[in-house]
């Protein structure tokens, strides 16, 4: 007999806050995370110059030396998020966490960016001076996961995992199928990505990287005709997921209930999105949640303003949901998380449901003809009340995402 | 480099590199019990003394230590070798 699941803990480090009263603050008076990286000012080439770096955070004591010398920046904001997440479900220092029956599933693009050019170095210098017992372990694709365990003292199983921008969402749906079928009672999930240049190179090599160098809050641009590309941006964001007998016996706050989760793969092209398969994952969803497409009241876009994916996820979008549906990506503040943003855009349209506002997409003015019709959600923020809603994630490597949540009530 | 210069430079590296109390690193000091440290660490200790002294650091080299002092044995028995590692 399936488990029901539901989330009763988020946090997150991000660009607008740690905390969602800030975020909250942010999203009404369409606040954007987008700066000019001044240090990035030295690569010539580099056509873009913008990211949005996560606002500076404290860590609390007990992060003292042995628990951050295994630690990247990607590791100790994924352990942060989780701390953070933990506090939020009531359940730090419940014996849960340590009795085999809590699990991880979290994941980055990639470890720490100083260990992997460590290693770089060790080939272009012929040495290996610079390495450490710790520099493999920053760098590490599991870095964050196995930190957040250790943290913890967490002995259940650890999905861990990197399929870049759909890790944050595959690791929410991984955990519900974890804990719906009963392998664990509670599970941490979640992704996070930490800011260095590597995959703003990445994309602009591919000239999907926004140059808009002079106004960065002006971009990312989701589904505007005048988009230019995308921003990276910096983050971590956790959700706790949790047998809903165990919370409700522990009298736990439920935030919100998981019904669906759909992953596919488009087996098609390494960087092109298929639509068909976009659509095809919004469907899965909603076969196992058991609901008509109608039950959905919001989508929340994976929506990263580049030129092909914003054109092919609008279409598979209205294909699924009709041309009434509204929608919005958080992209425009953010930027793209890449690991992160899969659970960063869970939580906040958790939070937006709960709320009875959705944000818009910020800097989408003048929708591109070429993206099919919806109630693009633009300007400001839209009262809003539903039952459920949807969030999409895409990934290099034709990774598809969907995930229904429930308002609980 | 005299007895006292390598107990001073063994000293600082120590309080730099584990964030440790300058007051406890003493040559009667033990390593894993007084001064928290543990085998990673002691990987990162001999990766250290490579650089210090310019000569390659062995397990075996390392394999009685205990103390502080034992540490600074080692260390006085390698600056005796020839340098083995290039550049330093």
């Amino acid at each position: 007999m399936p488990r029901r699941v539901v989330i009763t803990g988020c946090g997150g480090v991000t660009a607008l806050g740690h905390d969602w009263e800030s975020i909250a603050a942010s999203l009404r008076t369409n606040r954007s995370g987008v700066v000019r990286m001044q240090e990035w000012e030295k690569l010539d080439d580099l056509g873009s110059k913008l990211a949005a770096p996560v606002a500076p955070y404290k860590l609390p004591p007990q992060y003292d030396r042995k628990v951050l010398r295994s630690m990247a920046p990607v590791a100790v904001m994924s352990t942060r998020a989780s701390e953070l997440a933990l506090e939020d479900a009531g359940l730090i220092g419940d014996p849960i966490l340590k009795s085999g029956k809590t699990g991880i599933a979290y994941g980055a693009c990639a470890g720490g960016a100083e260990a992997t050019m460590a290693f770089g170095r060790m080939g272009e210098h012929r040495s290996l001076r610079g390495l450490t017992s710790n520099t493999y372990v920053q760098m590490m694709s599991h870095t964050g996961a196995v930190n957040i365990g250790l943290f913890f003292g967490i002995t259940g199983r650890v999905i861990p995992s990197t399929s870049a921008c759909t890790y944050g969402s595959q690791g929410i749906g991984f955990a519900y199928e974890t804990s719906k079928h009963g392998q664990q009672t509670v599970m941490i999930a979640g992704g996070a990505e930490e800011l260095s240049m590597g995959p703003t190179a990445v994309f602009d090599t591919l000239f999907a990287a926004s140059r808009r160098n002079d106004a960065p809050t002006t971009t990312p641009r989701p589904f505007d005709k005048h988009r230019d590309g995308l921003v990276i941006g910096e983050g971590a964001a956790t959700l706790i997921l949790e047998d809903l007998e165990h919370a409700q016996a522990r009298g736990a706050r439920i935030h919100a209930e998981v019904v669906g989760f759909g992953t596919n793969s488009d087996g098609a092209h390494i960087t092109q999105p298929q639509m068909e398969t976009m659509a095809r994952v919004m469907e899965l969803a909603l076969e196992d949640a058991g609901l008509p497409a109608s039950a959905i009241g919001y989508v929340n876009a994976h929506g990263t303003a580049t030129d092909r994916g914003d054109v092919a996820e609008s279409i598979a979008t209205q294909q699924v949901f009709g041309n009434k549906i509204p929608f919005s990506s958080l992209k425009g503040h953010f930027g793209h998380t890449l690991g992160a943003c899969g659970s960063l855009e869970a939580w906040l349209s958790i939070e937006m449901m709960r709320a009875g506002w959705f944000a818009p997409t910020l800097n989408l003015e003048e929708v591109d003809p070429a993206c099919a019709e919806l109630d693009y959600l633009m300007g400001q923020t839209r009262p809003l009340q539903t039952e459920h809603l949807i969030s999409n994630n895409f990934a290099f490597g034709g990774i598809n995402t969907a995930l229904i949540f429930k308002r609980w009530t | 480099m005299r007895p006292q210069d390598v107990f001073q430079t063994l000293k600082n590296t120590l309080v730099e590199q584990f964030d440790l109390d300058p007051e406890k690193i003493t040559p009667e000091a033990r390593l894993y019990e007084d001064l928290d440290l543990d085998s990673i660490d002691a990987v990162d200790m001999i990766i250290k003394l490579q650089e210090m002294t310019g000569r390659k650091v062995s397990p075996e080299d390392f394999k009685s230590v205990r103390t502080v002092a034992d540490v600074q044995q080692v260390i006085e028995r390698l600056l005796a070798d020839e340098p083995t590692l290039p550049g330093t």
